[in-house]
């Protein structure tokens, strides 16, 4: 036993997922502070106290950046370059430009937030960097992907583990996106501002076809690739079908490209593009269920851990989110649907359900799994644990429910009309409506963000009882080396 | 040779290859023709690139993230059309780089704001917006009214725009395909050469600050926000012509 783990560490470049584990769960708890800092400027307002960095505006896009770059961006760094060391049974390939991902990834974060938030931004959603942020992630994304595939190359094992098409699918699409959508003609070589080079509906047209993708790549086949590794890791049993990981992958791969559109359902793009994107969003169901019914059935046979295991309970209960927003999404995609949702907060609510129900909480279910073996230990506390899962399940549901109030509520009340066919409120009143969803939806953050505090105690204690212990061992060996010398 | 799944399985280059090839097909498809078939932008009198004042508008704009909170796509339904206007046509945005149709409506749609309010009302919603709209949860801007507007660099601006397809001119044809396309008095707006010049000439003129003295960033914000949806006359079109582009 101890000689395998000691084999382990030496086999594998353990370092530096390390590293960016810990990153993502300093972003993460940036990005997710900044969250519920916004939703309460929402709710009450004297809270962006005139300060220009930090009104809803400029905030807003360093939450988003923060938590799907930071933390979701960080995670699969940290998991993507564990699991293809572990599935491939060989070393990282090329440690200094696996270094060079990490701290150009940290840079190009660092310098992408302070600048929205001193007002330098694409305007673009989700592709807010500005352009010399674009092509250091350009730069890193490039060494990311040699890194990833010189490893795969190193494999003992004649196969690619479907965790890895997963993760190679993720880094090949987000290469493609954030080319494609940042192209742009900078004002001049010193000047932070560019131009993009598409406008009106193309570009809505490329900005939706980025970020639909960007959540269905970056946030969803990437985690998906997390989830085929710890999933059965954790359960200590096979993935349920093989053939289905087959279908599912190539129609997820497929089929996520086209469904952006829907997105601009009823705006100036035109009906033949909307209506295609809807299509393939209904059809989009069957894969995204195939992955879920995959992670989920393959517990079967071992349900008691849920009982016993509450690392499983977040992996399960981000496989049922992913499930339920999955249904959600191909739902808010039907054109009827989707004239009382789009523009208000049932979309911020699904779009959360999505990230905190699945990102996150996979998220944290793997690391908890990760962390002790990264650093050859135990978890510090696996009560901890439950109340993390308890904590993130709250705040979840108070924000889902919040924003299914809050945007349901205004979009009936926005197309609703009196006796006489005026209309029957006016804007300010819905707002007005609004207040008492989004104070619950910002305890909702709170919840969520005590839960992943409770997260970075539970692993700092770990990592320091791994040092103890560590120092300890070694204390023992010298004391005895010293004995055997006396 | 037979294929099966494990010939890809096997082979790293293979599987990017097939990757690649699965998922570049569909935003080809949604992409591509938006930039081919005819009318996907209609054909409509009065759509003109932004001044130098309102592009500066326009940067603030993006700069503070209004996007965040107001759309600028009012769509094809009774109510918005009551609440805000004719729905948006895809030409009033063709010259929007980025595009800032939004997402989302924490705030009101601003594609028709232009010539709703009175300057003096944006002025003052925009320093504080509870000051009028006691309800409203929006920041307020203080700094829009303190901060001179930097313009120094509005023709490299329009330069870099200019790259990307808007069509300023620089040379004496296409301040000529100008006039021809959009008059004389727009073509003089649009001429690189005299950019600064046009700059202060619109904002004292204007005076959408109340402070005729100063070119302030509330100068050009106003601006911006004042000329939005107002440069289509839809009362020269019957309802049926835009239908058609649909």
């Amino acid at each position: 036993m101890a000689q395998g783990a000691v084999a382990a560490d030496a086999q594998y470049d353990y370092d530096i997922i390390k590293k960016f584990a810990i990153m993502a769960l300093v972003w993460g708890v940036l990005g997710m502070a900044a969250g519920t800092y916004i939703a309460a400027e929402l709710a009450f307002p004297f809270l962006n106290f005139d300060i220009a960095q930090i009104t809803f505006g400029r905030l807003r896009p360093g939450h988003t950046t923060m938590v799907i770059f930071g933390f979701g961006g960080n995670a699969l760094f940290a998991t993507s370059y564990y699991v293809v060391q572990r599935t491939s049974q060989a070393r990282l390939w090329g440690s200094g430009l696996a270094n060079f991902t990490f701290w150009g990834w940290q840079a190009a974060l660092v310098i992408g937030v302070l600048g929205y938030l001193n007002g330098i931004t694409d305007g673009k959603e989700y592709a807010e960097f500005p352009w010399y942020v674009d092509v250091l992630i350009a730069v890193v994304w490039v060494a990311y992907l040699v890194v990833y595939v010189q490893t795969l190359r190193r494999r003992s094992q004649p196969h690619i583990y479907v965790a890895n098409w997963f993760y190679l699918a993720f880094i090949l699409a987000t290469a493609i996106l954030h080319i494609f959508r940042n192209l742009a003609v900078p004002v001049g070589l010193f000047h932070p501002e560019s131009y993009s080079l598409y406008s009106g509906v193309q570009d809505a047209m490329v900005q939706w076809w980025y970020g639909h993708n960007a959540v269905g790549f970056f946030l969803t086949a990437a985690f998906l690739g997390m989830m085929y590794y710890f999933v059965p890791k954790q359960a200590g049993r096979p993935i349920y079908s093989y053939r289905l990981s087959i279908i599912h992958f190539w129609a997820l791969s497929f089929m996520y490209m086209w469904v952006g559109g829907h997105h601009l359902h009823w705006t100036a793009l035109p009906d033949w593009t909307s209506s295609l994107a809807a299509a393939f969003s209904i059809l989009l169901l069957m894969p995204s269920w195939g992955g879920m019914i995959n992670g989920i059935m393959t517990l079967s046979g071992a349900w008691d851990k849920l009982r016993t295991d509450p690392i499983m309970l977040f992996l399960i209960t981000a496989l049922s989110f992913y499930g339920m927003s999955t249904f959600e999404g191909p739902m808010m995609s039907l054109k009827s649907v989707n004239a009382l949702s789009h523009y208000t907060d049932w979309t911020v609510g699904h779009v959360h359900s999505g990230a905190l129900g699945w990102v996150a909480m996979i998220t944290f279910g793997s690391f908890y799994h990760l962390i002790p073996r990264l650093w050859e230990t135990r978890l510090w506390s696996t009560r901890l644990v439950y109340v993390h899962f308890w904590l993130a399940t709250i705040g979840i549901v108070l924000y889902i429910a919040a924003m299914w109030v809050s945007g349901i509520g205004q979009g009936l009340m926005l197309r609703a009309f009196d006796d006489y066919g005026n209309l029957a409120y006016t804007f300010i009143e819905t707002v007005q409506f609004m207040h008492w969803p989004l104070v619950v939806r910002m305890l909702g953050g709170v919840f969520f963000v005590s839960g992943i505090l409770t997260m970075c105690f539970n692993i700092a204690m770990t990592i320091r009882s791994a040092k103890l212990e560590q120092a300890a061992i070694e204390a023992k060996i010298a004391a005895k080396l010293a004995g055997a010398g006396a | 040779m037979k294929l099966t799944h494990e010939s890809i399985e096997i082979n790293a280059g293979l599987m990017i290859v097939l990757i690649m090839l699965a998922i570049s097909i569909g935003g080809l498809v949604e992409v591509v023709p938006l930039y081919y078939i005819p009318g996907t932008v209609e054909k409509v009198d009065g759509v003109r690139p932004y001044t130098p004042l309102e592009q500066r508008g326009r940067d603030i704009y993006v700069r503070e993230g209004c996007y965040t909170c107001h759309s600028q796509m009012i769509r094809p339904f009774r109510d918005e059309d009551m609440r805000y206007g004719h729905y948006s046509l895809a030409a009033e945005s063709q010259y929007d780089h980025p595009f800032q149709w939004g997402s989302k409506r924490t705030g009101p749609d601003l594609a028709r704001v232009g010539g709703k309010y009175s300057n003096a009302w944006h002025v003052q919603h925009l320093n504080n917006p509870r000051s009028v709209v006691p309800e409203s949860i929006m920041p307020n801007y203080p700094w829009l009214l303190k901060t001179e507007l930097e313009y120094s660099d509005v023709a490299a601006r329009m330069r870099a725009l200019k790259t990307v397809g808007v069509p300023y001119s620089e040379t004496d044809e296409e301040y000529q395909a100008n006039v021809d396309k959009f008059g004389k008095d727009v073509a003089d707006r649009l001429d690189i050469n005299n950019a600064e010049r046009n700059l202060i000439a619109q904002a004292e003129a204007g005076n959408y600050d109340g402070d005729p003295g100063r070119v302030t960033e509330m100068d050009a914000l106003v601006a911006y926000l004042q000329v939005l949806g107002t440069m289509v006359d839809f009362s020269k079109y019957d309802e049926g012509y835009f239908a058609e582009f649909r």
